[in-house]
């Protein structure tokens, strides 16, 4: 375990649309990558060099420093074992800890159980963000999902506060279970409430909040920037969980203009946000995961790459033992898995960890299996 | 025309369509219940308003991705006078399941959908069939990838496990992995033709192409019967097991009477009213598969007609439904990403189920995040007083007099949404924060606005998550 006093947060990055890893965490220094990457290729002098070997993508300074500080685990060859390149699969499969087959229940949602098991806290979790990612979902679990924090709440329709607030008064005695029988009503019930509840608490957040920092206008940035406020609120939520919008990276195209675009946007938002926790004495108790659902092909199609297997994570925090992780796949033509970087290391691994180490769980039930940790937390 | 009459038309359009505003329903009603069976059952010719070229030529917005497919189809379930029609197709593409993120290519998604609306109500051996020949199904579940010397298992298992026997049924498994194996054999040389990869054009539409050269011709022994089959043998099979019966009977009466549990939990669990699935399995043997005639023994019969409420709607259900309940999107223009987006939200998102598996219904629809939007959703439209669903539920809350007791307001607006059922407690709560007003003079000024605050609030309960 942590010498943090305060409980252990994670914060989940979710980079929808499969980011290439290649030009992400790019082995600029590999004879190899030069030749498959003739129109993408990065040079010493475009990244930001970890070694002579690897650096960041030049989009991604605000992580860079972070990792020079030594916050910031780099998960190289992380992938999970037959990789398919469905966007859909795959982000289920790093959703419900499950390569084999197909199952419900989240890995988080089951963490969140083992937290909060008598559901103490309705705000355990939150996520921001359009709908519920599976990772999140296990029966009994409730967990509030906010599209923006500052209009989120049930029936904001109602013209007029008096009005609305009646309304809500009446809503929640609506949803007594009480009213009505059966162990669906149960269900019913609970999940009205808890939202009801946890929007009367959520919206407070933005009101005890106060930043010197400037977060960006795109929905990630917001969304990071509500992870704070609700965060510094003292809410005692554990699990909070955001990303991109689905497909913001899924390009196939132009990538030597759109991905440091996209890198830029994104570890600026993640940079403001550790700076904001920083400002609020906030920053010890938070470790972030970036991730994706797979990476893409070493060899570019042009000037995109089509989806392949093989990528990379981040693990960034105060509580983390900054470096790499996992071995670089080897770009060797015969090393290749048709045509893709082999993974090397099963992300369930990094999940073991984050749940073990960090949150102070059991990950054998909850990743269905024992995986190897790393040593990445502190 | 009697209140029960109206309240059990209310409660067919509900459940054989995405329910209709209260003038069909009593219109309906008049016509009589067997006729309008009738009539849901034989769709008529009808383009619903505008065929998909000329939606596409004329509201550019709706080209999602490649064309307006995912828009057209919920076009289709607002605007279709052949509401079963569509409500069919639904439900056979929760059941014979593909998804665009695997697919990418709405064309063929577009094709597929129009042969379960073709085939949705006819013989299900024909749809067995269709669902094996056609292009979606073949590159999503593999079979383009089995050959003759190399079989993958993938669709073979599927349509076994998933389409048409289930895993078990009474506690016995319906088949074995041997069974498996053979069927994938039977299937190979199933294959398409033009499938071009989707990037970087977009993949074109793909055909149907049998490839005898690469069909399995050895011997096969698929549920205790040998020979030499292909695909159209082993669904001959298929077709004549009890499994099969139970399964789609089971389906069936989970979308159209009450919610079962999951589908996994069939073997063990016995379907909750044996009598109706029983009944419903002789019609399936008795017409020799006859989808419309299943359909036809459960919307007359009196398991059915009782079944009141006891369903939870699913996120297409409730976003079509509350759209042809206020009137909206009859006609075409832009804008319509924000309804597309709000099914995805609420957990549907059509052309996409989360897995073969299809969607995971009844209160596994409800999660904190997708309650809240679907009640938001729901009450910002029927609140919408510029909607002319909603300008005529207040008109005719004006024409029963000059004065609305508050219980008059509450039970007035139930009715006017679907004859709509409320717990004692819940309504007489409706009831109370009615009477702050007091009587309420419908020709005021602000007689409207207290009828949308009511509806909002009607639509806000937990029975009204039902259908």
């Amino acid at each position: 375990m942590t010498s943090t006093k305060k409980d252990p947060v994670l914060v989940m990055l979710q980079m929808t649309g499969a980011y290439d890893a290649l030009n992400t965490f790019v082995p600029y220094g590999d004879p190899h990558y030069q030749d498959y990457r003739d129109v993408l290729r990065l040079s010493a002098e475009d990244v930001h060099a970890v070694d002579d070997y690897v650096g960041f993508n030049p989009g991604m300074g605000p992580l860079k420093e972070l990792y020079d500080q030594g916050k910031v685990a780099v998960m190289q060859g992380i992938g999970y074992p037959n990789p398919i390149r469905s966007h859909f699969r795959s982000l289920d499969i790093w959703h419900t800890a499950e390569p084999d087959k197909m199952v419900t229940d989240g890995w988080l949602g089951k963490a969140i159980r083992d937290i909060d098991p008598n559901k103490e806290n309705i705000l355990t979790a939150v996520n921001f963000g359009r709908g519920l990612p599976r990772a999140l979902a296990a029966p009994g679990v409730s967990v509030a999902s906010v599209g923006d924090l500052a209009s989120y709440g049930v029936l904001t329709g109602i013209d007029g506060e008096e009005e609305r607030m009646d309304a809500l008064d009446i809503f929640g005695r609506m949803y007594s279970p009480m009213i009505g029988s059966g162990a669906v009503n149960d269900y019913l019930s609970q999940t009205g409430l808890d939202a009801l509840k946890g929007a009367d608490i959520l919206k407070t957040a933005p009101d005890m909040y106060t930043s010197g920092i400037e977060y960006g206008g795109s929905p990630f940035a917001q969304w990071l920037k509500n992870i704070a406020q609700v965060h510094t609120a003292g809410f005692g939520t554990r699990v909070l969980y955001t990303g991109v919008n689905p497909g913001t990276f899924d390009t196939h195209a132009n990538q030597h203009i759109t991905l440091p675009k996209l890198w830029g946007d994104v570890t600026t938002a993640i940079g403001d946000f550790y700076q904001d926790l920083v400002e609020h004495n906030a920053n010890e108790e938070v470790v972030m995961v970036v991730f994706t659902e797979f990476g893409r092909r070493v060899k570019e199609n042009g000037s995109g790459t089509d989806h392949g297997s093989g990528g990379v994570a981040f693990v960034i925090g105060d509580a983390v033992k900054g470096g790499l992780y996992g071995e670089y796949p080897s770009l060797e033509p015969d090393k290749l898995d048709e045509g893709d970087l082999r993974w090397n290391n099963d992300f369930r691994s990094t999940y073991a960890t984050l749940l073990e180490d960090w949150m102070g769980l059991d990950s054998q039930p909850i990743l269905n299996g024992n995986f190897e940790k790393f040593d990445f937390i502190k | 025309m009697a209140d029960n009459d109206i309240a059990l038309m209310a409660h067919l359009m509900r459940r054989a369509g995405f329910g209709a505003q209260y003038d069909e329903i009593v219109e309906r009603a008049e016509k009589g219940y067997e006729a309008t069976v009738e009539e849901l059952l034989n769709p008529t010719d009808d383009n619903h308003g505008m065929d998909l070229d000329l939606n596409e030529r004329s509201f550019l917005e709706w080209n999602h991705f490649i064309r307006c497919v995912p828009e057209y189809i919920m076009w289709r379930m607002i605007n279709s006078r052949n509401q079963l029609e569509e409500k069919m197709v639904l439900f056979w593409h929760g059941i014979l399941c593909t998804a665009d993120s695997k697919t990418q290519s709405y064309v063929t998604s577009q094709a597929e959908l129009d042969m379960l609306r073709a085939n949705g109500m006819g013989n299900f051996r024909e749809l067995l069939i269709e669902i094996s020949k056609d292009p979606a199904m073949i590159y999503f579940l593999d079979n383009c990838l089995s050959h003759k010397d190399n079989i993958n298992e993938n669709y073979g298992r599927e349509l076994l496990e998933l389409f048409s026997m289930g895993v078990g049924m009474d506690g016995q498994f319906n088949y074995t992995e041997d069974d498996v194996k053979e069927c994938a054999r039977a299937f190979t040389g199933w294959t398409i033709g033009n499938n071009i990869p989707g990037q970087p054009y977009g993949r074109y539409a793909s055909q149907f192409v049998y490839n005898p050269s690469d069909h399995d011709e050895g011997m096969k022994t698929f549920l205790g019967e040998t020979g030499n089959f292909n695909g159209e043998d082993v669904i001959d099979i298929i077709v004549k097991q009890p499994a099969t019966a139970r399964f789609i009977s089971r389906h069936m009466y989970s979308y159209f009477v009450a919610d079962e549990g999951g589908v996994p939990s069939w073997m063990e669990t016995p379907p909750r009213d044996m009598a109706t699935i029983k009944m419903l399995e002789d019609v399936y043997f008795n017409s020799v598969y006859d989808i419309k005639a299943m359909l036809r023994a459960l919307f007359n019969s009196d398991a059915f007609k009782e079944a009141r409420f006891q369903r939870i709607k699913g996120p297409i259900e409730s976003i079509v439904g509350t759209i042809r309940l206020v009137g909206d999107w009859t006609t075409p223009r832009p804008g319509f990403e924000v309804i597309f987006d709000e099914m995805k939200h609420m957990g549907q998102e059509i052309l996409n189920p989360p897995s073969v598996e299809g969607w995971h219904t009844g209160k596994e629809w409800i999660d904190g995040g997708t309650l809240v939007r679907r009640i938001n959703f729901t009450a910002d439209y029927v609140g919408d007083l510029t909607q002319p669903g909603v300008q005529d539920l207040v008109r005719k809350l004006q024409a029963e007099g000059p004065v609305l007791s508050p219980d008059n307001l509450v039970d007035g607006c139930l009715r006017l949404l679907g004859c709509y059922e409320l717990e004692t407690e819940t309504r007489e709560m409706l009831i109370k924060h009615a009477e702050k007003t007091g009587d309420l003079p419908t020709g005021n000024r602000e007689f409207p606005g207290q009828v949308a605050q009511m509806l909002q609030m009607i639509v806000a309960t937990k029975e009204y998550l039902y259908a």
